[in-house]
């Protein structure tokens, strides 16, 4: 592990370090957060102060608190969702490569049907109907996100179902599931940790724009799209405590492009310039 | 027959395909329910009557397959429904509404379609020096953030800080061309700078992609300057790929649309979905839903024909 990381460009390990530390902010939120997450201290959108780091929000309230427990939100729907995208995602790919024939079919032909509406707005048909609770969010934004992860996994096995030890496996009259853990998974491990890392960005801006729309997280919670939301008003009076989500999201989103950078160079040159 | 026209003509029917199974996606979208869709426009607190009234209008009482086909025969008719929370004809509301969006898309397009493949060009031409990298950080930063939240900074830096553009974009019929023009800057700036990055990027890859052949380095070796390899040499084998990101990129400008028309309460199809599915108003959202995916699958069969007819090893077979 640790030449592993000395040998990360400096790039990768700022971003690996910026990612860390977003991820321990969401988990400590309760700890870090200096006031209670709706509790009212102050005036209306109040400049930042060394009492209120990042000034208040759009009724009074600690923004940097706010940001806190929105990131938890917001990162912890985004890490479900992609953690239940992939498993759900590979799993199948994984499964449709392997086996082929009509399940292939069915399961390639039903992706193509489901890309072929654009996500939002198959979000947005079913976000109509169903309460926006956080476990559809979930569900909806995993279900939506699997179908890209489907057609990665079956493409990077495609590629190794070919090879000779998977012959071997078949002569040895393995089982699929043993096939999939045993010698898919281990080799197709790098494309998809960067795929991961890509996908879950997605997901945060993916939610975050449900949440703006007023169709995501619901108050009393919030996340940082709910967060621009509630102070987007202000922007006309140049308050700029809408563009903190913002920032967030960008220094979260381009932290991780580095570390995915790296992860997806890394298995170029192993596999000798073959991306 | 042609083999190309066979392949086109199989493409289509692909598509046709597509759009019909779409349509039947986004009608089941609304069916899965745990309750019933009268319970969830109108809530808990209704009463059994009013309850048994919206699911005879909403049709209800029939079978799915019934309503689905009853959907379907209505739309080919040009008749959309009317809307659950006004009653307003959903065929005209949209009508008014579609015009708007396809005048910021296409105003969108005009800009960074052009834009796209010139710093492609360039960033290709100086490939790993300061103009490519300028370029690439810039790609990086425009698709690190949302749509919405690229508005709201385009929104309060050319419009509160310097004051150079109204926030809102307000437009009616009245206006100009020139006021409308005026009126839309903004969200047609924040939409060129949403595909912008990907166009660019995917131009670029295309390029350096034929920069390897050998003729490219006879055109270098017969002395031609860096700007006549590419523009003459590299560039027109390498249109299809283009042409088939450019649309790509369209499709994903229709989808786009939506969070950035919120942003600045320009009344196109975008605001008027996410105003209907607040309202939970089913049918404006399933007609919305179709139109917009519709157009999606269109473009996306278009960007496939393209591919088709500027491969030239399809066009003329031994």
């Amino acid at each position: 592990m640790s030449t592993l990381l000395n040998s990360a460009p400096k790039s990768a390990l700022a971003g690996l370090a910026v990612t860390t530390l977003f991820f321990g902010m969401a988990v400590f939120a309760q700890v870090i957060a200096p006031y209670g997450m709706s509790d009212v201290v102050g005036s209306v959108w109040e400049p930042a102060s060394s009492a209120h780091w990042l000034g208040t929000d759009n009724i009074g309230r600690d923004l940097f608190t706010r940001m806190l427990y929105g990131g938890r939100t917001t990162i912890f729907v985004a890490t479900a969702a992609t953690v239940l995208s992939f498993v759900a995602g590979s799993v199948l790919g994984f499964a449709a490569a392997v086996a082929g024939g009509w399940l292939d079919q069915l399961l390639s032909r039903s992706v193509d049907l489901v890309m072929s509406v654009p996500g939002l707005i198959f979000a947005l048909v079913v976000l109509s109907v169903l309460p926006p609770s956080l476990p559809v969010l979930i569900l909806v934004m995993a279900f939506l996100d699997s179908t890209r992860v489907y057609r990665l996994c079956r493409s990077v096995a495609g590629d190794i179902v070919v090879m000779d030890y998977i012959e071997v496996a078949r002569l040895r009259s393995e089982g699929l599931g043993w096939t999939i853990f045993h010698e898919i998974l281990p080799n197709a491990m790098s494309p998809l940790v960067a795929e991961f890392g890509m996908r879950f960005i997605f997901m945060v801006l993916y939610l975050s724009t449900l949440s703006f729309l007023g169709l995501g997280i619901q108050p009393p919670s919030t996340d940082w799209g709910a967060i621009v939301k509630e102070n987007s008003d202000g922007l006309v009076y140049g308050i700029p405590a809408a563009l903190a989500p913002a920032i967030a999201i960008a220094i979260l989103a381009i932290a991780i492009n580095l570390v995915a950078d790296w992860v997806l160079s890394r298995t170029t040159s192993l596999k000798g310039g073959r991306a | 027959m042609h083999p190309v026209l066979k392949l086109l003509m199989q493409r289509m029917a692909l598509g046709i395909l597509l759009l019909i199974a779409s349509s039947i996606l986004i009608f089941c979208g609304t069916l899965v329910l745990p309750g019933d869709v009268a319970q969830a426009v109108l809530g808990q607190s209704a009463t059994p009557e009013a309850l048994a009234n919206l699911r005879h209008d909403l049709g209800l009482d029939q079978s799915a397959v019934q309503r689905y086909f009853h959907w379907v025969n209505g739309i080919l008719h040009g008749d959309f429904g009317k809307a659950l929370s006004n009653g307003a004809d959903i065929s005209h509301s949209i009508s008014l509404r579609l015009g708007n969006t396809l005048f910021l898309a296409s105003w969108a397009a005009a800009i960074s379609i052009p834009l796209a493949i010139t710093l492609g060009i360039l960033s290709v031409r100086f490939r790993n020096r300061w103009p490519d990298r300028v370029i690439s950080i810039f790609a990086l930063a425009t698709t690190s953030v949302p749509e919405f939240i690229l508005a709201y900074l385009v929104m309060f830096v050319v419009a509160v800080k310097w004051r150079w553009l109204p926030p809102v974009s307000l437009i009616n019929d009245t206006m100009s061309v020139g006021e409308k023009l005026q009126a839309t800057a903004l969200p047609v700036l924040v939409l060129v700078l949403v595909v912008l990055a990907h166009m660019m990027r995917m131009t670029r890859a295309a390029i350096l992609n034929v920069m390897e052949s050998a003729y490219i380095e006879t055109a270098v070796l017969k002395g031609l300057t860096g700007f006549q390899v590419i523009l003459s040499h590299a560039l027109p084998n390498v249109i299809a790929p283009i042409a088939n990101v450019v649309i790509l990129n369209l499709a994903y400008l229709v989808v786009g649309v939506v969070a950035v028309e919120v942003v600045f309460v320009y009344p196109g199809m975008g605001q008027y979905l996410v105003d209907h599915v607040s309202k939970r108003d089913v049918p404006v959202v399933q007609a919305t839903g179709l139109i917009f995916s519709s157009v999606y699958i269109l473009l996306n069969t278009m960007a496939d024909l393209i591919g088709i007819i500027s491969n030239p090893r399809l066009r003329n077979p031994k």
